[in-house]
């Protein structure tokens, strides 16, 4: 009697530590699935930048530096590893891009241009996208962390080596400061 | 999220379940009204024949419940390259809800500002806008409303629109015959058959006829109630995924302003539009209306000024309607979050004029009208049965070939259709 009762205990206690198990495995998933999602757009917003390039490059002839610094930003950013390091290398990049179409601004002709308009669009969905998506990879971040922290799944979560996830944050160091205007 | 959904999975399994029961109880009255001799099986009969219908109607629209409604608001369906910017606007959000596909989108040919979304599961789900809606609004508005939409589909209100909305088209169906047919027996002949018991048969007889006079009343109340949280909630998704409460705050403005009588052909879609076509700006938020007055909701969107969460969206609403909206649970799960700043850039660039006129052009690509570039200048548009061949420019008199223009069109209106069936 008493061996069927510990072995009921037993194998209910497996079965918890299952239902344990296998939710944190969901979780991760998530986190990785809703990662990938990010990296598409990232992966999207980089591709658009040489033709956002050649497109300009016709009628701003004196803005070396604005397509350098662009250039520049983009392939350190597609270079970058790591969440952290990724996300310290696209808010450079969203910080030359900015800049850049300020200048823009500066080329009524470009502006006009139907083609330069369509990738504006893109670029702007895309950014967009980056931003929404980085909200949702981080609302299942912090889901994932709660688990693995909170009793009793973080003994399993040690036990198995679940580790905690990053943050994605785009730091941008312009937008605090106050943009000037010129006129 | 999930909260809202549970919840709204309950409330809408609650209330068809109520609507269900009316519309048995309807039928049983009806059976035992026309078989008095048989009182047992004539309930049997009624009730069997009322389940009946409403079974077929909710097989209908489970299996093509989407295709008719937007069929009926007339609306077709178009692809990245037809509107870039509404179809990238549809993606964002898609991303920010986190529903599991990309919802189809449908554009409607009217120039009153206006949009519904469809869809029993989030995976068929549909978005549909007018072409007034896409050439009013700048970038930050129709994200607003998309994501209003998407709201609507994301908390399951879509699925429960239409399910709602098939029992109670059974409840009115059924009293319709029921009260038809006595108008033309000239009422009850056969009650004179029986002898005894006509006091009681007299009372059922009028219980009949107030039941099924009061049953679509009485369901289509129950109906409207339920429907008016739900646009408040939407409103609530729509701020949340948006992180922009002023985006959909000055687009339900700009869309109230511009509603015309005799929009929507018909009332049974009232109820799924952003802001009822058939009401006006302030309306009355009586017992009869599907939405909440539009000044209201626009007042609750930009009391929200210190974040754009659930939470800040229940507690403007608190502040205005004097009550809770969502359940504590819900509000519990929900995160703090801040207030994008404005896209200065697509409201500056927005113009109605041009907008417009792209609009036009894409419904004349779904609808596969020609294109003839003149020397001069002139854009001509050759509608799909045009009957002669040639076409004078109407500026420079030069003649046009018409047959490549048209073929061209209606090859490239086809492959559109081909693909996204």
């Amino acid at each position: 009697m008493a061996f069927i009762i510990v072995l009921g205990i037993l194998i209910v206690l497996v079965i918890w530590i299952i239902g344990m198990y296998n939710g944190l495995v969901r979780l991760r998933n998530q986190v990785k699935n809703a990662w990938s999602q990010i990296d598409v757009q990232l992966k999207r917003r980089h591709d658009l930048i040489p033709n956002l390039v050649e497109t300009a490059k016709g009628y701003m002839k004196h803005e070396r530096e604005t397509f350098e610094a662009i250039t520049k930003a983009r392939s350190q950013a597609v270079e970058a590893q790591g969440v952290a390091e990724q996300g310290k290398a696209e808010g450079r990049l969203t910080e030359a891009l900015g800049k850049f179409m300020l200048v823009v601004e500066n080329y009524p002709d470009l502006k006009a241009n139907q083609n330069f308009l369509a990738l504006q669009e893109e670029l702007t969905t895309t950014e967009n996208k980056v931003s929404f998506s980085r909200q949702f990879y981080n609302d299942q971040v912090l889901q994932f962390n709660t688990r693995i922290e909170s009793v009793p799944t973080n003994i399993i979560a040690n036990m198995f080596g679940f580790k905690q996830s990053e943050f994605f944050e785009i730091e941008v160091a312009t937008e605090r400061e106050v943009p000037k205007v010129k006129f | 999220m999930w909260e809202i959904i549970r919840l709204n999975r309950r409330r809408s399994a609650l209330l068809i379940g109520i609507l269900g029961s009316v519309l048995v109880l309807l039928g049983g009255a009806i059976g035992y009204y026309l078989f008095p001799a048989e009182p047992a099986s004539g309930i049997f009969y009624g009730c069997i024949i009322a389940l009946g219908v409403w079974i077929f109607l909710l097989l209908t629209s489970m299996t093509s419940g989407e295709q008719i409604l937007l069929a009926t608001a007339g609306a077709r369906q178009i692809s990245k390259q037809d509107a870039p910017q509404l179809y990238n606007v549809v993606e964002e959000m898609k991303i920010a809800s986190g529903l599991p596909v990309v919802p189809k989108v449908y554009i409607i040919n009217s120039h009153v500002p206006n949009a519904f979304a469809v869809g029993l599961k989030p995976e068929r789900a549909a978005v549909a806008v007018t072409s007034g809606l896409l050439s009013k609004l700048n970038r930050d508005e129709l994200q607003g409303v998309i994501a209003h939409e998407i709201g609507h589909i994301a908390n399951r209100d879509t699925l429960f629109m239409t399910m709602a909305g098939v029992t109670m088209g059974a409840v009115v169906i059924l009293a319709d015959l029921f009260l038809r047919g006595l108008w033309f027996s000239g009422g009850g002949n056969r009650r004179r058959s029986s002898k005894g018991g006509g006091q009681i048969e007299m009372i059922i007889f009028v219980l009949t006829i107030l039941l099924a006079i009061l049953a679509p009343l009485l369901s289509q109340l129950l109906y409207l109630a339920t429907s008016r949280k739900r646009e408040y909630l939407a409103d609530a998704s729509a701020a949340q995924f948006t992180r922009y409460p002023e985006g959909l705050a000055s687009a339900l403005e700009k869309i109230s302003d511009n509603q015309e009588k005799n929009f929507s052909k018909s009332r049974t879609l009232a109820p799924m539009f952003i802001v009822n076509p058939m009401a006006s700006w302030e309306g009355t938020s009586g017992l009869f209306s599907t939405h909440p007055p539009t000044a209201e909701r626009v007042r609750i969107l930009r009391g929200m000024t210190q974040g754009s969460s659930l939470q800040k969206y229940e507690q403007a609403y608190r502040s205005i309607v004097k009550e809770g909206l969502m359940a504590p649970a819900t509000l519990k799960m929900a995160k703090e979050q801040g207030v994008r700043k404005a896209d200065e850039k697509s409201k500056e660039s927005h113009d109605p004029q041009k907008n417009l006129r792209q609009v036009k052009d894409l419904l004349h690509k779904v609808d596969g009208y020609g294109l003839i570039t003149c020397g001069c200048g002139v854009k001509l548009k050759i509608p799909p049965k045009f009957k002669y061949s040639n076409v004078r420019c109407p500026k420079c008199n030069r003649m046009h070939d018409v047959s490549v223009a048209l073929l061209a069109a209606t090859m490239a209106a086809e492959l559109a259709q081909n693909k996204n069936t």
